[in-house]
C-alpha cells in the first residue's frame, strides 16, 4: 500500500480533494499516470495514428446508441421491423440514434481497416508487439461477428437473406455442417429463434468480449510502447526529455500532447460522420441497403443478395472459390511440391513428407465440395492476418526503410483489396455488357485477387527478405510544428 | 398475332423482360421526380391523393394519421377530410381491403407503402423517381388480366389507379437496331387515346405531389434532419478549429 500523504491545510481545495482520493484510491492515480500523463509515445506520429483513438470513439458511439436502441427495439420476428420504424418515427430523436448506430457500423470498419493498414505499413506487429496485433485481429473478428448479427436485427429483406446465405455456409462444413447450421439458426430456416439469439450475442456476448479485447490490446500496447512511422524503438534510444530524466528522449506524454492531437482528429472525423448521419444516412444504399426497407419475407428471395460493403472483399473470395479455383489450388500445391523436391536442400525423408502432405491436401481439396473450401478461404483470409508477425521477415520494420518496390507491392495489395470489395458488391457473371468481353467474369477477376491476397501473405517470409533495405536513422524523423 | 401484341412482345424482348416479376429488375430509364419534400401545399395534395387512391388497397402501416401535422394539417382537418371509417387520428394508415381477396384479384398482396419511396431506390435513381415514372407509363394491354401494363414495371399486377385523372395513353414504338437485330423499342413519346379529367401537365403535377408525399412519408423527419445537420456541422467546424489551435499551442514546445 502506498504511503499515506498528509497535505498542508493551506493547500488549494482542488489539491486537498485530490489528496483525499489518492490516499484512499491510489490505483486510479497510478493507472492514470501509467496510461496517460506518463505514457511516453513517439513524437513523430502522423495522420495514420488517428484511427486507433477514432476506433475507440466509434466503439463508445455504438455502445451508447445501442443502449438507447435496445430501449425501444423488439427482438421478435413479428415486431422487429415495426419497432425499428417506431424508433424512426415515434421515438423522439429515434431517427438520430438509429442513424448514428447504422453509420457507426460502417464507420467502425472504415477506421479499423485504416488502423490495420497503418500497422501493416509501419510493421507495428513486429517483435515485441506481436500480441498487440493478435489482440487487434481478434477485435476485428469480433467486430465482423458483431456487425453480421446486428445486421439481422432490423429484419428487412437483406437482413433476412444475408443471414440465410451466411448461416447456410456453415452447413457446407463436412460431417457436422447441417447440425452446426441448425445450432446457429435455432430453427430450420432463419426465424424468430435466430433473431433472438443474434440479439443476445449482438447486445451482450460479443460486446463483452470486444471490450475485454480492447482493454487487452491497450494494456499490451502500453507495456511494450507504441511503434511509429519510422519503425524505430524509442525505448532503445537516448533517455531524458523535458518531463522525465529516464523517459525516452523521442517520447512525449500521451496526455496532454496526444490527447489534444486526437481531439483534433475527432473533430474532423465527426464532421464526416455527422455529414453522413444528417445528409446521407443511406450513403447511396451502401450503409443502409434499399432492400432492407422491405420487411423480411421468407417466401420472396431478392434477385441480388449482397452483404454490406465491409464484408464484400471476403465475400468475393468465397464466391471466387469455384471448382476451377480448387483445380488451380491443386495445381499450385503440385507445382510447389515439385519445386521443393528439386530446390530444397533438405533430407529425403523431409521431401517425402512434403509430398505426402501435398497429396493429402490435393485429395482433401478434391473430396469436399468447393463451397466448403470457399468457407475455408473466406475464414482463412481473416485468420491469416493473425500470423502476420511471423510471416514478415524484412530487416526493416517500417515501409519507409524497405526497398521501394515493397511500396508498390503494398499499393497493389490495397488495389486488389478494393477491387475484391467492389466485385463482392456486384452481381456474379460477366463484368462488362459487351459480348467480346463476356469471358471476363466477376469470379475470374476475384479468383486472381484471392490468389494475390493469399500469395501476398503466404509468400511474405520469402519476398519480405528480398531487396536492399535503406539505412534506418538512430532517431525518429520529426519536424517541429 | 395482331400488331398490338407484336409491339408488346417487341418491347418485352428489347428490354429483356420476358418474365419480370420484380419492378426493380427491369423497365425503362426513370424520369426525375420533383423531390420537393418541404412544399407543404404539394405534400397536402399528395396526402389527399394518397388517402383517396392508394389507401383502399395499400396500407402505410407505420405511418400515423396525426403525423400529418408535420405537413401543416391539424387533427381536425385530418378527421374531416382524410378519415372515412372508424379510424382514430392516432391510428396508423391501414388498408380497407381483405388481404385474401387482394391476393385473389391482383395475384399478390398490395405491398405496404410507408417505405416504398426508400425501398424502390436503385441504380436508376431514387425510389421517388421510380414511382414518378411508374405512374406516367401506364398503358392499356388487353393481354393482361387487369387490362393494364406498365413500361417501368412490366407485367405489373396493379391496374392504373389514376386512369380517371390521366385517361388512356398508348406508347409510341419505333424500330431500332440492337446487336444487328431489328427490335421494337419505346420511342419516348405517348399518344393520348381517351382524355382524362386532368390535362397531361396537371396530371404530371398531381403525380409529382403524390410522389413528394410518398417520399416524405418514407422518412417524416428528413427535412428536420437536414435542418439540424447544418447547425451540427457549424458547431463541429468551430470545435475542430479550436481543437486545431489548442493542439498547435501544446505542440509548439515540442522540438
Amino acid at each position: 500500500m502506498a504511503e499515506f500523504k498528509e497535505i498542508s491545510p493551506n493547500a488549494p481545495l482542488g489539491a486537498k480533494v485530490g489528496n483525499w482520493f489518492e490516499n484512499r484510491f491510489p490505483t486510479v492515480f497510478a493507472e492514470y499516470r501509467k496510461h496517460m500523463s506518463e505514457y511516453y509515445a513517439p513524437k513523430n506520429f502522423n495522420f495514420w495514428y488517428f484511427f486507433g483513438s477514432l476506433a475507440m470513439l466509434v466503439l463508445v458511439i455504438q455502445i451508447v446508441t445501442g443502449i438507447f436502441l435496445v430501449m425501444h427495439y423488439k427482438p421478435d420476428a413479428a415486431k422487429a421491423f415495426e419497432s425499428v420504424e417506431y424508433i424512426m418515427r415515434d421515438v423522439p430523436g429515434g431517427w438520430f440514434i438509429r442513424y448514428m448506430h447504422s453509420t457507426g457500423a460502417s464507420a467502425f470498419f472504415v477506421v479499423v481497416y485504416l488502423h490495420m493498414f497503418r500497422g501493416l505499413m509501419y510493421g507495428s506487429y513486429r517483435k515485441p508487439r506481436e500480441l498487440v496485433w493478435v489482440f487487434g485481429c481478434a477485435i476485428f473478428l469480433c467486430l465482423m461477428a458483431e456487425a453480421f448479427m446486428g445486421y439481422l436485427l432490423p429484419w428487412g429483406q437483406m437482413s433476412y437473406w444475408g443471414a440465410q446465405v451466411i448461416v447456410n455456409l456453415f452447413a457446407a462444413v463436412p460431417f457436422i455442417g447441417p447440425d452446426l447450421a441448425l445450432l446457429i439458426r435455432g430453427d430450420y430456416v432463419v426465424g424468430d429463434a435466430t433473431l433472438n439469439r443474434f440479439f443476445a450475442f449482438h447486445v451482450i456476448a460479443v460486446p463483452l468480449v470486444l471490450i475485454g479485447l480492447v482493454v487487452a490490446h491497450l494494456l499490451a500496447l502500453h507495456d511494450v510502447g507504441s511503434n511509429n512511422p519510422d519503425g524505430i524503438e524509442i525505448k532503445k534510444g537516448p533517455k531524458g526529455n523535458r518531463w522525465s530524466p529516464d523517459a525516452p528522449a523521442d517520447g512525449v506524454p500521451f496526455h496532454p500532447y496526444y490527447s489534444v492531437h486526437d481531439i483534433m482528429g475527432v473533430g474532423v472525423f465527426l464532421m464526416v460522420f455527422f455529414a453522413i448521419v444528417f445528409f446521407a444516412p443511406e450513403m447511396g444504399g451502401y450503409f443502409l441497403e434499399y432492400n432492407n426497407f422491405i420487411p423480411a419475407d421468407p417466401l420472396v428471395t431478392p434477385s441480388h443478395i449482397a452483404p454490406v460493403w465491409y464484408f464484400t472483399p471476403f465475400y468475393s473470395m468465397l464466391r471466387a472459390t469455384t471448382d476451377t479455383m480448387v483445380n488451380v489450388l491443386c495445381a499450385i500445391i503440385a507445382a510447389a511440391t515439385v519445386l521443393g523436391f528439386l530446390k530444397c536442400k533438405c533430407s529425403m525423408a523431409l521431401k517425402v513428407a512434403m509430398a505426402v502432405v501435398a497429396l493429402v491436401a490435393i485429395a482433401l481439396l478434391k473430396t469436399f465440395d468447393a463451397k466448403f473450401w470457399g468457407v475455408v478461404v473466406m475464414g482463412g483470409a481473416v485468420i491469416l492476418l493473425f500470423f502476420l508477425p511471423w510471416l514478415d521477415r524484412s530487416p526493416a520494420r517500417s515501409i519507409r526503410y524497405r526497398p521501394d518496390w515493397h511500396k508498390w507491392l503494398y499499393a497493389v495489395f490495397v488495389v486488389w483489396f478494393i477491387v475484391l470489395m467492389i466485385l463482392g458488391i456486384m452481381v456474379p457473371g460477366p463484368i462488362f455488357g459487351t459480348p467480346s468481353l463476356s469471358w471476363l467474369t466477376n469470379e475470374l477477376v476475384a479468383m486472381i485477387g484471392t490468389l494475390f491476397y493469399f500469395g501476398f501473405f503466404l509468400l511474405m517470409p520469402w519476398w519480405s527478405q528480398l531487396g536492399e533495405p535503406k539505412p534506418v536513422p538512430d532517431r525518429v524523423t520529426f519536424k517541429p510544428h | 398475332m395482331n400488331i398490338w401484341k407484336k409491339l408488346v412482345f417487341g418491347v418485352a424482348l428489347a428490354l429483356n423482360l420476358a418474365a419480370a416479376s420484380h419492378a426493380a429488375s427491369g423497365g425503362i430509364a426513370w424520369d426525375k421526380a420533383p423531390g420537393k419534400t418541404n412544399d407543404l401545399a404539394s405534400l397536402q395534395h399528395g396526402a389527399k391523393l394518397f388517402v383517396n387512391y392508394c389507401l383502399n388497397c395499400h396500407s402505410a402501416a407505420f405511418m400515423r394519421f396525426n403525423r400529418l401535422k408535420d405537413i401543416g394539417l391539424t387533427d381536425e382537418q385530418v378527421k374531416d377530410n382524410l378519415l372515412f371509417a372508424t379510424e382514430k387520428v392516432g391510428d396508423t394508415m391501414k388498408a380497407a381491403i381483405d388481404p385474401n381477396q387482394a391476393k385473389a384479384w391482383f395475384g399478390a398482396n398490395p405491398p405496404d407503402l410507408t417505405l416504398i419511396a426508400r425501398s424502390r431506390a436503385g441504380a436508376g435513381g431514387t425510389g421517388a423517381d421510380y414511382i414518378y415514372t411508374l405512374f406516367r407509363t401506364y398503358y392499356r394491354d388487353p393481354s393482361k388480366p387487369t387490362g393494364w401494363n406498365n413500361l417501368a414495371f412490366p407485367n405489373i399486377g396493379m391496374p392504373h389507379p389514376l386512369w380517371e385523372l390521366q385517361g388512356e395513353r398508348r406508347p409510341v414504338f419505333e424500330t431500332r437496331m440492337d446487336h444487328g437485330h431489328e427490335v421494337q423499342a419505346f420511342a419516348g413519346r405517348w399518344e393520348q387515346v381517351t382524355p382524362g379529367t386532368l390535362t397531361p401537365l396537371q396530371y404530371d403535377q398531381a403525380v409529382g405531389d403524390l410522389v413528394n408525399y410518398l417520399q416524405w412519408m418514407g422518412e417524416p423527419a428528413q427535412n428536420k434532419r437536414v435542418g439540424i445537420g447544418v447547425w451540427v456541422m457549424l458547431f463541429l467546424l468551430l470545435f475542430t478549429l479550436m481543437a486545431w489551435r489548442l493542439n498547435a499551442a501544446y505542440w509548439k514546445d515540442v522540438k
